[in-house]
Formats: C-alpha cells, sequence, structure tokens
C-alpha cells in the first residue's frame, strides 16, 4: 500500500515545488495569508471599542472568532486556481501527455493532483489564521474559547477539501483553464453563501449546528473526492477536444438519455419511462422511507407546538370551506393552475438543492412538506377532529401528489447515486447531463401531469368533499 | 518479459509494435481506420502522412493512453488495453507536444520522471549523466527548462524517453518546426538510436527524414494504411525500375541503335540519354559496352529516386482512386 502511495507523493511534491516557484501564486497567497489577518485583526480592534462604546459586547465577542473564519476561507477562495489548473492548465501545456505515458495509475495521478492542490490552500489558510490569533494576542484581545477554535479549525479544512475536490473535478472535465475558470463560480457560489449562513450562526450564537455543518462538509468532501476518483481515466483527458460548454455536446447527451431511441410517445412511455422507474426502485424505496419519517417527525411536533384550535374557529370552519369552494368553481383552470405551479417550483428547488450537494438536501422539500402534513393531521386530531374528516381534507389529492412528489424526489437521489457510482467510460459532465436528463424525464413525463390531476382534485373536489363532513 | 512476445507465423521473429485492425473513432469522425503494422525488433518504421492523417492517434492507440474503438495491438507483446501498465514500463514516449516543466531545471526534470519509472536515485542519476553527456546536454543540466530552446527541450524530452532504457521508442514529429540546425542534431541522435535491439516507430512528414531513417515505411492517409513496405521496395513499386543517365562528349543528333532486352529509352537530350532498366547487374555491363563503343562518354549514373516522387505518386493514385469510388 505505501509503495502505492508513493507515486502519488512524487507528483504531489514535484507540482508543489512548481508552486513555490510561481510568483503568481506566491504573491496572492502570502499577500493574503500577511495582509489580510492584519486587516481583520485592525477591523476587529475597532468594532470592539466602538460596539463597547454602546456596552453591546456579545457583538464584539462574537466578531472575533467569525474574522478568523474569514481569514481562513479567503485564502483558500483565492488559491483554488491551483486546483482549477490541475490537468487542464497541463493539458493546455501540452505537460500532461508525458505523464500519462509513465506507468502510473489512474488513481495515484489523480490522488497527487488533489494532494498537492490541497496543501498550499490550507497551508496559507492556516498561516492566516495563526498570524490573525497573534495579532489578537498582541493587542491583548482574548482568543475565542478551545471547542469554538476546534470548530472553526475543522471546518475551514472540510471546506478547503469541498472546494479543491470539487474544483479538481472541473479541471479533468474543462477543455481550457478559461472555461474551468468560468465553471469555478459552480463552486464558489454555493460555498460563499455557505459561509454567509454559518456567520449567521455564529452570530446567534447556535454553535451545535456549526457541528452539523462540519459533519454535513465532510460527507461532501468524501463524495466529492469519490466521484472525481469514479470518473476519472486518462483517456478522457486527451479523448476529447469537445468544450464542455458546447452546447450541442450537451444537448446530444441529454437527449440520448432523456428520449432514448423510441420512435413515438407510446413507446416512450413503454420502454423508456418504465425503464428509469425500474432504475428508481430503490431510490423510491428510500424516499417513501423518508416520507414517512417526515410525517411522524411532524407529528411529533405537537408536543412542542400545540395549539389549541378553540371551538369558535373550528365551527367557522365550514363556513370558510364553503367560501372555498364559491371561490374555486368546479373547472375553473387558475386555481388548479395555481396550486399545480407551487407544488412544481418546490420540487424543482428540491432540484437545485439536490444539485449542490449530491442529492443530499434534495430530500429537504419532501421531507418538510411531509412534516407539515403530519403536524397538520396531529393538531387537527389533538382538537378532536374525526380522523376520517382529516383525512378526507388531503386523502384525495395527496394519493396522486405524495407518489408524484415521492418520484421526483427519488429521480434527484437516483441523480446523487449514479454521480457517485464508478463508471470510467463516462466523464463527470456526461453523467451530470445523464442525471438531470433523468430527473427531466420524469418530471415531464410522470411527475408534472401527475400534479395537473392532483391540482384539479385538490381544488374542484376535496373542498367539496370536505364541506360534505364536515356538515 | 520473456515468452510474451507476440510471434508472426511466417516470419519466426516476434514483432515488438503489432497492430490489427487498430481503429479510433471520436464521435462519428473515424480518425484511425483499420490499421495493421508490424514492426520486428531492431528496425525503424516511419509513418509517414499528412497533417490529420491520424499519426498522433495511432501512437496514442500504442502507448495505451486512447483506446483503440476497434482492434487491437500489441507493444513489447503486451496486450495495450488490457496489460496498459507493462506497455508504459516498456516503451518510450517522445510526445508532439514536449511540453516541459518550465520551473525546474533538466537533472530535476529526470529525477521526476524517473523516480515515476521506479528507478532508484542512483540509477537514475548515472542513467541521466550518460544521455545528457551523449546529447551535449550535460553543461546545462541546472538551467531551467524554460530557458532550452526548442532543439535542447526535443533532446531532453528524447532523453526523459531513453531514461529507463526502453525496448521499444515511439517518437511523433520529433523535428517538426524546428530550424534546420536542431532539427540536424535531432535526427542524428536518434541515428545514433538504431541499435539491434531498440525498435524505433517514428511519426513524420518529413520525406527527407524518413528516407533517411526508415527501414520500413507506412504512408496513411485519412486515418488508412494506403502502402506499406521497405523504403527500397516502395521506390521499386511504385516508381518502376531503375533509371539511367549517361553523357556524351558531343552531341547525339541522328543516335538509335537497338537496345539490348530489358532496356528502354526514356529521354534524350542534346548531349545525353536515359534508359530504363529492368535488371542493371545482368544488362548494364552490355549496354555500356554498346555505348562507349560508337561515342565518348563521360558520365554513366544512377538518377536518384527520391522518397519523396514515390510519396507523391502515391498520393495521386489514392486521390483518383477516391475520386473513382466516389462516382
Ligand atoms: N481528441 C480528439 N477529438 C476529436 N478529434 C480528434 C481528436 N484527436 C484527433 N482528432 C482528429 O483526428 C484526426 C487525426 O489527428 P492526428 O492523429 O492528430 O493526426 P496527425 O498526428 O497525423 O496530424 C484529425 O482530423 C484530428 O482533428
Ligand atoms: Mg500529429
Amino acid at each position: 500500500m505505501l509503495n502505492n502511495l508513493r507515486p502519488v507523493f512524487i507528483i504531489a511534491s514535484r507540482e508543489i515545488r512548481d508552486q513555490l516557484r510561481d510568483w503568481r501564486i506566491i504573491f496572492p497567497v502570502v499577500g493574503l495569508t500577511l495582509f489580510f489577518p492584519f486587516l481583520m485583526n485592525f477591523t476587529a480592534q475597532q468594532m470592539l471599542g466602538f460596539v463597547q462604546k454602546y456596552g453591546a459586547t456579545i457583538v464584539g465577542e462574537r466578531l472575533v472568532p467569525f474574522l478568523l473564519m474569514i481569514v481562513g476561507f479567503f485564502p483558500i477562495s483565492v488559491s483554488l486556481v491551483i486546483a482549477l489548473e490541475s490537468f487542464v492548465g497541463e493539458k493546455e501545456r501540452g505537460s500532461i501527455e508525458p505523464l500519462l505515458n509513465t506507468p502510473l495509475q489512474d488513481w495515484q495521478l489523480y490522488l497527487g493532483k488533489l494532494l498537492s492542490s490541497t496543501v498550499p490552500p490550507l497551508t496559507s489558510s492556516f498561516l492566516g489564521m495563526a498570524v490573525y490569533l497573534g495579532g489578537l494576542r498582541i493587542q491583548n484581545i482574548p482568543w475565542p474559547e478551545t471547542p469554538m477554535m476546534i470548530l472553526i479549525v475543522l471546518l475551514t479544512i472540510v471546506q478547503a477539501i469541498v472546494m479543491v475536490s470539487g474544483a479538481v473535478v472541473v479541471s479533468c472535465q474543462a477543455t481550457s483553464v478559461r472555461a474551468a475558470n468560468l465553471l469555478a463560480s459552480f463552486i464558489v457560489i454555493p460555498v460563499a453563501l455557505l459561509i454567509q449562513g454559518e456567520s449567521i450562526l455564529m452570530f446567534w450564537g447556535t454553535y451545535s449546528t456549526l457541528w452539523w455543518a462540519v459533519f454535513g462538509l465532510m460527507v461532501m468532501a468524501a463524495l466529492l473526492v469519490r466521484v472525481g476518483l469514479a470518473h476519472f481515466q486518462r483517456e478522457e483527458l486527451l479523448g476529447r477536444e469537445i468544450d464542455v460548454l458546447n452546447a450541442r455536446w450537451i444537448w446530444r447527451v441529454f437527449k440520448k438519455s432523456f428520449w432514448g431511441d423510441v420512435r413515438s410517445l407510446a413507446d416512450w412511455y413503454r420502454f423508456e419511462i418504465s425503464k428509469t422507474i425500474r432504475s428508481m426502485r430503490i431510490s423510491i424505496l428510500i424516499t417513501f422511507v423518508l416520507a414517512l419519517v417526515g410525517i411522524l417527525l411532524g407529528a411529533d411536533l405537537i408536543h412542542q407546538f400545540f395549539i389549541p384550535l378553540d371551538q369558535e374557529s373550528l365551527a367557522e370552519l365550514d363556513e370558510r370551506i364553503g367560501l372555498l369552494v364559491k371561490a374555486w368553481p368546479v373547472f375553473a383552470v387558475k386555481p388548479v393552475m395555481s396550486i399545480w405551479w407551487q407544488n412544481v417550483r418546490v420540487l424543482i428547488l428540491a432540484m437545485v438543492l439536490g444539485t449542490f450537494s449530491f442529492s443530499i438536501l434534495g430530500v429537504l422539500p419532501l421531507m418538510a412538506s411531509m412534516g407539515a402534513v403530519g403536524y397538520l393531521m396531529a393538531l387537527l386530531t389533538v382538537n378532536g377532529i374525526p380522523a376520517v374528516t382529516t383525512l378526507a381534507f388531503i386523502l384525495p389529492h395527496a394519493v396522486i401528489e405524495v407518489p408524484a412528489a415521492i418520484l421526483a424526489t427519488a429521480a434527484i437521489l437516483r441523480a446523487g447515486v449514479i454521480m457517485g457510482t464508478p463508471t470510467p467510460d463516462r466523464t463527470v459532465g456526461e453523467v451530470w447531463i445523464e442525471s438531470i436528463a433523468i430527473w427531466t424525464k420524469i418530471m415531464a413525463g410522470v411527475v408534472i401531469p401527475m400534479l395537473l390531476l392532483a391540482a384539479a382534485i385538490e381544488a374542484w373536489i376535496t373542498p367539496r368533499l370536505a364541506l360534505l363532513l364536515v356538515k | 518479459m520473456t515468452s510474451r512476445t507476440g510471434r508472426s507465423r511466417d516470419s519466426g521473429f516476434y514483432q515488438m509494435i503489432c497492430a490489427e485492425n487498430l481503429t479510433k473513432k471520436f464521435d462519428d469522425f473515424l480518425a484511425v481506420d483499420g490499421v495493421n503494422l508490424q514492426v520486428f525488433p531492431g528496425q525503424v518504421l516511419v509513418l509517414l502522412g499528412p497533417n490529420g492523417a491520424g499519426k498522433t492517434t495511432t501512437v496514442r492507440m500504442l502507448t495505451s493512453v486512447l483506446k483503440p474503438t476497434r482492434g487491437r495491438a500489441l507493444v513489447a507483446g503486451y496486450d495495450v488495453e488490457r496489460e496498459a501498465e507493462q506497455v508504459r514500463f516498456n516503451i518510450g514516449v517522445l510526445t508532439e507536444h514536449h511540453g516541459l516543466y518550465a520551473r525546474m531545471n533538466a537533472q530535476e526534470y529526470l529525477e521526476f520522471f524517473g523516480k515515476l519509472y521506479r528507478l532508484e536515485l542512483k540509477q537514475i542519476r548515472r542513467r541521466a549523466e550518460e544521455l545528457l553527456h551523449r546529447f551535449g546536454l550535460f553543461e546545462d543540466r541546472f538551467r531551467r527548462l524554460g530557458e532550452f530552446s526548442k532543439g535542447m527541450r526535443q533532446k531532453l524530452a528524447l532523453v526523459r524517453a531513453l531514461l529507463h532504457d526502453p525496448p521499444v521508442l515511439l517518437l511523433d514529429e520529433p523535428t517538426s518546426a524546428m530550424d534546420p540546425e536542431s532539427a540536424r542534431a535531432v535526427r542524428d541522435a536518434i541515428a545514433s538510436l538504431r541499435s539491434g535491439d531498440r525498435t524505433i516507430m517514428l511519426c513524420t512528414h518529413n520525406l527527407s527524414e524518413a528516407e533517411e531513417l526508415a527501414d520500413q515505411v507506412a504512408i496513411i492517409r485519412r486515418g488508412r494504411i494506403i502502402l506499406s513496405d521497405t523504403l527500397e521496395n516502395i521506390k521499386q513499386n511504385v516508381l518502376g525500375p531503375a533509371e539511367f543517365q549517361a553523357t556524351f562528349s558531343k552531341s547525339l543528333d541522328g543516335w538509335s541503335a537497338d537496345l539490348p532486352e530489358g532496356v528502354v529509352l526514356t529521354e534524350r537530350g542534346a548531349n545525353w540519354l536515359r534508359f530504363r532498366v529492368q535488371d542493371p547487374p545482368g544488362t548494364n555491363p552490355e549496354l555500356l559496352r554498346m555505348l562507349s563503343a560508337r561515342m565518348e562518354m563521360v558520365t554513366f549514373q544512377e538518377l536518384p529516386r527520391s522518397l519523396e516522387k514515390a510519396y507523391l505518386e502515391v498520393m495521386r493514385r489514392a486521390v483518383i482512386e477516391e475520386g473513382n469510388l466516389a462516382q
């Protein structure tokens, strides 16, 4: 094993030595690790003085660890260029081919590049944090507590690994350094948003949630490294001159996964859709279990957030439903469309969340809605409304709507599974497009029509059925 | 690697490079189409063809950095798809773009690659010293590669390819885009590498280079090998029998004679004649006797038959054939 790792270190040490001789890298990194922390020190000092005047010391105290996090994050995002260049840069300079001709194995080359792209960002961010902490000591500002410091250091490490391994994946895919830099926004923007979230948590003082962030990022990092390794193949580096931003190629890959080679819509349903749904069996099962868990968690919330519904408001219930019935006349299209669009929007949001998190966050909208349903049912039941009535409010359209949502979420899960499964004959880009195509296929072919039907039932039938039961 | 080599049925020699129906498709584009190659130990095969003919793609399949769409290939007896690692240990490759690391010096560069070939540091240093001396780069071994001239870079890349003393060398356009002096130096270096047991495959579109270095020539056009033979045979088969020119001291007006069997007068000038001779050793003595009996002959020499002429002829025929197929 150790012998197998040797080439990894040979690659990595050469690259790191190369970086140390490159002023384009040294200059900003040194600048950021030395001057930026000083600036932050100065900021911390000024702010502390300022808020102390108004007695808001707590804000000042929270600012100190926050700035530590920023000082650690900045050098990483700047030295991300190293990772972005790792493969495509060598390809552009023509130095990759002699390397590919050596008896290196694919994974050794990949890990070597990953290692050499991770070390400089982390070193510079540790240096930066050390300078910042040193500055605090000199200015007699107390350091954050030890658990907090550990938390921040861990966050910095996992963020670095997530960003770098994402950038290396991009670097394998891109056909030019320019394209890689364009694609880098897909990494920097989500992580920047994440940092904003973390800052809010930090000022809020909910540190335990930050530990969850550490955990989540660790999973992300592991998945990114795995996906990168699973799809890395030296063949791909020279085998294509196609640009990742090549629309025609994207369209072709998409069409192939979306439409297959069927001739008619009927065949599409008979062969393609059914094949895809069969391939999603396990994802559907998992999503179903998650939906149940959502309902149970939601129902459980009743112990924490019990709202007694007074009899008056219950008495008004039939009046309200009556209003609803009037507002939503049978066969009126508008309410149907608005319910439908609302649901579609939630599922698209799930896809967007899933895209940036290997599907993990993609299950959140489903679980949240199921939780809401569970909570509502529990609330109505506890307030003495018979279960039959409650079910009548929900069941007629839920029978269609919930399976649709489960299918859509399962498609997102499936996309994550496909990404993580080793298929060395296809690139990450191809697999990514394919998984989007699968999701689109399920959405367009099954989920969206089902949701339309569910919305019609919800607008036209459910209120009338409920009215009948409430009376 | 003793008994791993692919033996060819008829020759009894084993082949160091053997490709069967090697094909590479990029999407719908056939870059290499059913290439067959056989190179025996100690031979130099020149793959000759214009830009975009598929030379680099062929080499990349032989070095197992591109997967063939169809067909298979053995290099040094190992299958390029299933035994890629063994193949890589046994080949030295000079790629079309040398892409050296500009911020390293030559010594560091060679040590880096030597380690990837799992050589001991001591071994690497010894080999590097020897090879750097041989290619006249020893004095420059601590200079940054960014400062190297094109010729020096190419020579260093050649040193890198030779560092682990591979039995098979694949050289992709080693002198393209080089000034004549550097090209000369690199060509001499390659010529000095021919030895009894090293097999070399060289890709080029440079005809004089091919003529200088080749034992075997394979002409490739649009992904297909259109002719493959020894240099001599190609000239013989394409350009026909050898031509000789006899030059005389005086003008020849009105000369005619019964020529020996197998000799044809092809052209005549004021004081010279050209003959095509089917069997020079058999008929030239008689021809010479006949010519010098009647007139004073100044010189009698074989007309040079360049590979260039043969190549252009082969290409011309390929174009005509293509036209016929298209109709
Ligand atoms: N990775 C690739 N993707 C698509 N087409 C390619 C790729 N590599 C080479 N080609 C095409 O294949 C043909 C042969 O290229 P190549 O083997 O480089 O030719 P040569 O080395 O003889 O000049 C060219 O038309 C080239 O455009
Ligand atoms: Mg070429």
